[in-house]
């Protein structure tokens, strides 16, 4: 029995839910090899080839797969997977994106964000916006999962020393093609990984004063997110979004300033370890679920936070 | 050109759920139900469709009990033409979604399928994915916007650092993020006419489609309540609660 893990990478780099996948697979039990799909990704898979636990990566370096569209890689590990027990990838915009076609073009069900794995056969996922955990049982010959990656701890990055295998498969539908992309550039941690993060919501009152929350992460080397109430308001960009609909986080330390706390926000920070609030409504439900409580106006606590940590 | 737009009904996103005692699932007994956000969206970037001339037709389709006929109904006062319920007692899994909505598809021979990316009861994303596989279609998930030009769909997606962007062949699925749009309300005259528009009934066994799964839920459970917090006075004091109590920072 063996598991085929999806590499998340940036074509120049590993990205670290690969990390939280792999230990994924290990918990379930088996060989691990990871597939790298994309465009001149040598030193990624050279990369993977040193995750500890990895015993095979095979490579798909081609232009078809560049931009891992979902049209052509989807083919490729379907075809690929029909010889594992199991096809795993990280729960990122990618993962989502391309794996559910695997499932269809396997004709499985596939399962979604599994935050742990009780068998080879069992696992736990959220529904409801995290407000409920089902346990389900596959009984397909391939099993294909999406790992959150909140969910398990990442293995080590160095350690292994798998053999690199270049695949020649290419499957090319010629149905989509990449136009471009804008990404959002930032110095700071990235948000899924940091050991903290800090948060602002509609209390923020524009874009402008997050400044204030830039200059305590800073201090505190954290990440900011946002509740939705932020994004669309225009405060900041919708790739911050925390929440069901946005990221999944669950930092060390979550630090939620002028958030009121509704569902869909706490479904993506609730595993955080400590949350501490800071809102000026004692009445907000983000209260319930915080570690510390402050109510004080943001306005004037942040800086003083930011002053004496 | 035809536009299909599948939706679900789903518990409305301001019940807080709770799990049965007997952990076989959630309580939706006398739970207030709702078309899912993601499907208003949907449907709302069809009729803007219809609205600019693009499309000629919008048609949506679930699949569900016959209570769902509500759902679809509420679609049609926002501007949809006609509507197909699959009616199925049962709760299925994505899959079998998909290969009941493959089937419509290939009955309605739609240019565009939108989709919304998720439920938000099972949270899944899945089924716009599977049908673009089922169907052989391009897919361009998680849209925060979409322009059909001529045989082509250009669709902006949001994706983990920030947006991209990808042409489509039509016919193309699509799938709707939080801000596509923002869906506008069924007004009391709408509501109104919509009761006199086509709604067909179907069943998956006319469909010729299995809606066998391979995966079944064992138990569902509350999740792990957390520990009650305490309310500090000062900034000063939950500095020192951080760094004593808590030793995050």
């Amino acid at each position: 029995m063996a598991i085929l893990v999806v590499a998340e990478h940036t074509n120049a780099a590993l990205a670290a839910a690969t990390l939280n996948t792999v230990a994924a697979a290990q918990k379930i039990g088996g060989d691990v090899h990871v597939l790298v799909a994309g465009q001149g990704v040598g030193a990624v898979a050279e990369a993977a080839a040193k995750i500890a636990g990895v015993s095979k990566v095979l490579v798909a370096d081609n232009a078809a797969y560049a931009n891992l569209l979902p049209e052509n890689v989807a083919p490729l590990i379907a075809e690929l997977g029909k010889g594992y027990s199991h096809v795993l990838a990280p729960a990122t915009t990618n993962g989502k994106n391309y794996l559910p076609r695997v499932a269809a073009l396997l004709d499985v069900d596939q399962i979604s964000e599994i935050i742990a794995v009780e068998s080879a056969d069992t696992f736990k996922r959220p529904i409801y916006a995290g407000n409920a955990i089902a346990t389900v049982q596959s009984s397909a010959a391939v099993k294909v999962i999406t790992v959150r990656s909140t969910g398990f701890d990442a293995v080590a990055a160095e350690g292994g020393s798998a053999a690199i295998e270049a695949v020649a498969t290419v499957s090319d539908a010629g149905k989509s093609a990449f136009v471009g992309e804008e990404l959002a550039k930032s110095d700071r941690p990235e948000l899924t990984a940091a050991k903290i993060v800090v948060s602002g919501g509609r209390g923020m009152g524009n874009g402008d004063n997050f400044k204030h929350l830039y200059a305590l992460a800073d201090k505190l080397g954290a990440a900011v997110g946002a509740s939705r109430a932020a994004v669309d308001a225009g405060f900041v960009p919708n790739d911050m979004q925390v929440g069901q609909t946005g990221k999944i986080v669950a930092p060390q330390l979550y630090i939620a300033v002028g958030i009121s706390g509704a569902i869909q926000h706490l479904a993506g920070m609730k595993d955080s370890k400590v949350i501490v609030a800071i809102n000026k409504d004692e009445e907000a439900p983000i209260f319930q679920v915080a570690d510390y409580g402050l109510v004080a106006d943001l306005f004037e606590a942040v800086p003083e936070l930011e002053k004496l940590v | 050109m035809k536009v299909l737009v599948p939706v679900k009904r789903v518990v409305d996103f301001n019940v807080k759920v709770r799990v049965k005692a007997d952990n076989s699932g959630v309580d939706l007994a006398n739970v207030k139900m709702a078309l899912n956000p993601f499907c208003e969206i949907a449907v709302e970037e069809a009729v803007r469709l219809k609205e600019k001339g693009t499309a000629t037709e919008v048609v949506v389709v679930t699949v569900g009990s016959s209570a769902a006929q509500e759902q679809l109904r509420t679609a049609l006062a926002l501007g949809a033409d006609r509507a197909i319920l699959v009616e199925s007692a049962d709760e299925l899994n994505s899959l079998a979604v998909a290969k009941l909505l493959n089937a419509v598809v290939e009955k309605e021979q739609p240019q565009l399928v939108i989709l919304g990316k998720q439920a938000i009861d099972s949270d899944n994303n899945q089924t716009g994915q599977m049908l673009g596989a089922l169907t052989g279609y391009a897919q361009g998930t998680f849209a925060s916007k979409v322009i059909v030009a001529g045989d082509k769909v250009n669709v902006t997606r949001e994706i983990d650092g920030g947006l991209q962007t990808v042409a489509l062949n039509l016919p193309a699925i699509v799938t709707t993020d939080l801000r596509l749009n923002e869906p506008r309300y069924a007004s009391l005259p709408n509501i109104m006419k919509a009761k006199k528009k086509p709604l067909d009934v179907i069943t998956p066994d006319a469909l010729g489609v299995s809606t066998a799964s391979t995966v079944k839920t064992l138990k569902v459970e509350a999740p792990a309540a957390r520990q009650a917090g305490i309310k500090v006075k000062s900034v000063a004091e939950l500095v020192e609660k951080l760094k004593n109590e808590a030793k995050v920072i």
